[in-house]
């Protein structure tokens, strides 16, 4: 979706404002910010991808006003909402009211390191063969879907290489929305900067994405 | 876009530090999160996973030019014979800054970050102004970090928008003949590692 996540390109929010020393995290509450997100995803009951899309659908207001901790918390209610683990009326009395879903898993402290080690690959044997290979010339899709997507617009219409040929991943258009894995092929492709910023571009500039198959044609 | 929270301590009057109590405490009433598991986790990116990961790895690669060839050529597995595996680590790829070409990682899409060889991403990785500035103006992104690289050298910007985490191999530092492994990390910093800096010379 062209959504408030889509920043590459996007002018107005002033220099970046690296901070010297920086604390791991700002406040307690960013701590347990970052393991309730996380104990909550370990329940299996959505993907990165559909974390990601309640993400980049807070309005946009909501969004750019939000620290990146707010923005999770604020996602993870609604996800916890839409698999029905929280009501409003949990929210609204700040315990539980309502009985949950059953969840897949839970996270024990115990078995924390070993989830963290894991993690969670979505490489996926692809038993066709990769359509383009290192070297080729293609063009991203000019599209600009309502749901999902890892193509970001500046990255849309514009002509590039395949750089390199990746493994299979899933796709998250797709995973995003309970619609299944549907791995593609993943390229690194590299555009120079004029192509995609056109008049005074840096001319030392190339931009490389990661792009699925479904992404490219032929240029 | 910097952080809405920058006062060092937490209280209770914190809306937001409510909002976050909250949903602890009705998760955890309904069975569905362990506290614990929560500590655990915080502990983790706190105290054992961060850019030390990585620069043991860069440091590695600038002495041992085998490994650094494994690095370059499968990046997950090179990184996990080092033990750095894991959460946003579990696919890897190592690009190396050369004479001529410095590399910048971005994710301009979220805040897709090697979190195995780095910990947990800066704010400002995260915020509009780096994910906005990076892809189109990378040169005065780097300023801003005190960086000004020669005008002819190239910039190669990667945006993570796949799940493939990069990590960039800075240029080893001149007068560093001899060093130990060790000695050579400590000039590893985290910023030279996403492209926003470089390595450190020697004091």
């Amino acid at each position: 979706m062209n959504g408030p996540q889509d920043l590459g390109g996007q002018m107005g929010f002033g220099p970046v404002a690296p901070e010297k020393d920086e604390p791991c995290f700002h406040a307690e509450w960013e701590r347990r910010a970052l393991g309730v997100t996380l104990c909550a995803g370990a329940m299996g009951a959505w993907t990165i991808d559909e974390s990601r899309h309640a993400r980049e659908s807070l309005h946009p207001a909501d969004y750019y006003g939000s620290s990146y901790y707010e923005i999770w918390i604020k996602a993870l209610e609604a996800l916890l909402k839409r698999h029905g683990f929280v009501s409003d009326r949990d929210l609204a009395a700040g315990k539980a009211v309502d009985p949950a879903a059953m969840p897949k898993r839970v996270l024990k402290a115990e078995n924390v390191p070993e989830v963290l080690a894991k993690g969670g690959p979505c490489d996926r044997a692809i038993a066709t063969p990769a359509r383009f290979k290192a070297g080729d010339l293609v063009r991203t899709k000019n599209f600009h879907p309502t749901g999902h997507t890892r193509l970001p617009r500046y990255a849309r219409g514009k002509q590039g290489v395949v750089e390199a040929v990746r493994d299979g991943f899933v796709f998250p258009d797709t995973n995003a929305h309970g619609q299944g894995e549907n791995p593609q092929w993943v390229y690194t492709v590299v555009f120079d900067g004029a192509e995609i910023w056109g008049e005074g571009a840096d001319p030392t500039l190339t931009v490389s994405i990661d792009a699925w198959e479904s992404y490219l044609e032929p240029a | 876009m910097s952080h809405d929270h920058d006062h060092d301590h937490d209280n209770e009057l914190d809306p937001f530090a409510a909002r976050v109590r909250a949903l602890e405490t009705i998760l955890t009433q309904k069975g569905l999160i362990d506290p614990a598991a929560i500590d655990v986790i915080v502990d983790t990116y706190e105290t054992k996973i961060g850019p030390r990961n990585g620069a043991k790895v860069v440091a590695k690669a600038w002495l041992d030019l085998d490994f650094a060839a494994w690095l370059k050529r499968d990046a997950t597995a090179a990184i996990g014979s080092l033990g750095y595996t894991g959460r946003q680590g579990e696919h890897m790829q190592a690009v190396f800054n050369t004479a001529d070409t410095h590399n910048l990682v971005v994710c301009t899409l979220c805040s897709c970050y090697p979190w195995s060889v780095l910990g947990l991403p800066p704010v400002w990785y995260k915020a509009p102004p780096y994910r906005s500035r990076a892809v189109i103006d990378p040169r005065g992104v780097l300023e801003e970090f005190g960086l000004t690289l020669p005008a002819t050298t190239k910039i190669r910007v990667w945006d993570s928008t796949a799940e493939l985490r990069y990590l960039v191999v800075p240029m080893r530092p001149k007068g560093t003949d001899g060093w130990s492994e060790e000695k050579l990390a400590d000039l590893v910093t985290r910023d030279a590692m996403i492209g926003t800096g470089l390595a450190r010379g020697p004091a």
